[in-house]
């Protein structure tokens, strides 16, 4: 009976803090959308959307009613089960990537004490990589159910480019791995907090600067964002696609950009850690906030940088994004990997 | 060959040094290019809070002018219709019946007066072709309808209001007001 005994108000526990967490994600996509158009407006001395709403922030939601309402088109000459499946895919993996992202450390509620994070699984990392790689999935099956040359030459290219740099993304990580000698998020966040510990980005700034690039590729964003180059392949992977299909493509994108944020701040920029403050000191519940904040602001600051380089960096010819991948993205991920493990054999002594 | 503008600049074919070939500070340098822009003022107008100022010479909507006693000065000699390069203006005349001197300035009126502001360039010929002052552009333009019926001005549409019984819808008609990209003492 032992076996059976369990701890129901974990579950729960957990099934709040995943709905909780889903839906803030999906919430801060939302705005994410916004974001970009604003950013983008006021980077080209425009003012953006400012009609719906206070400073147009209600822009989001008339544009997700707008894709409700428009008609859902299934092409007569796709195959139907995998077109519905493609977006589906691309939304189910880039939410998933949410479940062992630590938010914060723990707050003490109901005399329980709840974690800030939906799983702490001792293979955080390579999960993320294993959901990363099945986002793929979705601009793949979408891009060759819509049955059309353009979605099937940008589903080639996605899939061509996603599993390219998911490689130097890999490698770039592993010199961190050495480090911290965990794939538990937590424990990486937690090292990164300790008194007298610093960011890893301190010690893998070079680590650091290839997933940045590799993660603006696997986000399709630009300058990578050539599944979807709207000049050359009209609207790629996801052109057949209308109505809240097409929502759930546009939307998975933004989720991918919040997650890689995310994992970005929690593995190099200290996660849920405010700078130049002992959290020891607060008291649990304050820290946990604070913590949330800090994480929160730090994803922001990323998913400003993002859109800032989309609106500068026009987008790479195909052969250039190969070259960079294959030959000086992984040389250079491999070299920091090597100086890193004979800096630690170094210092061991 | 002879530049026109002396402002070509030419290619460089040399190859990139290394420094050029990192891309990483080509790709910082747009940045701040584009960061920059944040601060720079915005050229947009944000229309219907803000209007831009038109020129005073601007050939906007036509009204029918009254004179200073509120009459109607047009007398549907037809010379604005003959004028209109687009065909754009159809009028009936109508004799002044006894009792009607302080509606129509001389015997004869238009009864109707009608101009497809969809056919109208607003090319000012009929403003310069009526003998009687009656009909100028004004600086606004013809506000968006649903249908194209109701871009056919009629009269109550394009007749000025009364100086006598509303001076300031007249005022306004007339422009006065409205500022315009010419200097104050131009106006």
């Amino acid at each position: 009976m032992t076996l059976l005994a369990f701890d129901w108000i974990l579950l729960i526990e957990k099934l709040v803090l995943i709905a909780i967490i889903v839906f803030a994600s999906l919430g801060i996509a939302l705005y994410t959308t916004f974001a970009e158009r604003k950013v983008a407006a006021v980077l080209q001395d425009r003012p953006g959307p400012n009609r719906a709403g206070p400073f147009g922030l209600f822009q989001p939601f008339a544009d997700g009613l707008k894709l409700i309402m428009k008609e859902e088109i299934i092409p007569n000459s796709s195959n139907k089960v995998l077109f519905v499946l493609g977006p589906i895919l691309a939304m189910t993996a880039a939410l998933m990537t949410c479940a062992v992202i630590p938010w914060s450390s723990h707050l003490e509620m109901f005399g329980r004490s709840i974690d800030l994070q939906v799983a702490d699984i001792n293979i955080g990392i390579l999960y993320i990589f294993g959901v990363v790689s099945m986002g793929v999935y979705g601009i793949m099956i979408g891009g060759w159910a819509s049955n059309n040359k353009f979605s099937l030459m940008a589903a080639l290219r996605g899939a061509s480019q996603a599993i390219s740099y998911e490689l130097a993304m890999g490698l770039s990580l592993i010199a961190v791995l050495m480090i911290s000698g965990s794939l538990s998020l937590k424990t990486i966040v937690d090292q990164q907090m300790a008194p007298g510990a610093h960011w890893n980005i301190v010690y893998q700034p070079l680590g650091f600067l290839i997933f940045f690039i590799c993660a603006m590729a696997e986000c399709n964003r630009t300058p990578f964002d050539l599944p979807e180059a709207e000049n050359e392949l009209n609207f790629g992977y996801h052109q057949e696609y209308s109505s809240m299909k097409l929502g759930f493509y546009l939307f998975a994108e933004y989720v991918n950009m919040i997650m890689s944020s995310a994992i970005m701040a929690s593995i190099f920029f200290g996660g849920y850690d405010i700078p130049f403050l002992d959290e020891s000191t607060l008291a649990p519940n304050v820290a946990a906030l604070l913590g949330v904040l800090a994480l929160l602001t730090k994803i922001v600051i990323f998913i400003f940088i993002f859109m800032w380089i989309r609106w500068t960096i026009p987008r790479f010819r195909y052969d250039q994004l190969m070259n960079l991948g294959w030959k000086t993205l992984i040389p250079l991920a491999l070299f920091n990997m090597l100086v890193t493990g004979a800096v630690i054999l170094w210092r061991q002594g | 060959m002879q530049a026109l503008t002396n402002r070509s600049k030419t290619v460089g074919r040399k190859p990139m040094s290394f420094w050029e070939r990192l891309y990483l500070p080509g790709i910082l340098k747009g940045m701040a290019i584009t960061f920059s822009h944040i601060f720079k003022k915005q050229p947009t107008v944000r229309y219907p809070e803000q209007k831009r100022p038109f020129s005073p010479v601007f050939r906007g909507l036509h009204v029918l002018n009254r004179d200073e006693e509120g009459r109607e000065r047009c007398t549907a000699c037809g010379l604005c219709a003959v004028a209109c390069p687009a065909e754009a203006i159809t009028m009936e005349a109508a004799e002044r019946l006894p009792g009607e001197e302080t509606l129509f300035r001389e015997e004869k009126y238009a009864a109707k007066y009608e101009i497809n502001m969809l056919r109208c360039i607003f090319c000012g010929l009929c403003e310069e072709a009526c003998p009687k002052d009656a009909i100028y552009l004004s600086e606004t333009f013809a506000p968006s309808n649903f249908t194209r019926k109701g871009f056919i001005y009629g009269k109550e549409e394009l007749l000025i209001p009364d100086p006598k019984t509303d001076p300031e819808g007249y005022e306004r008609a007339k422009g006065k007001h409205a500022p315009t990209t010419a200097s104050p003492n131009n106006n």
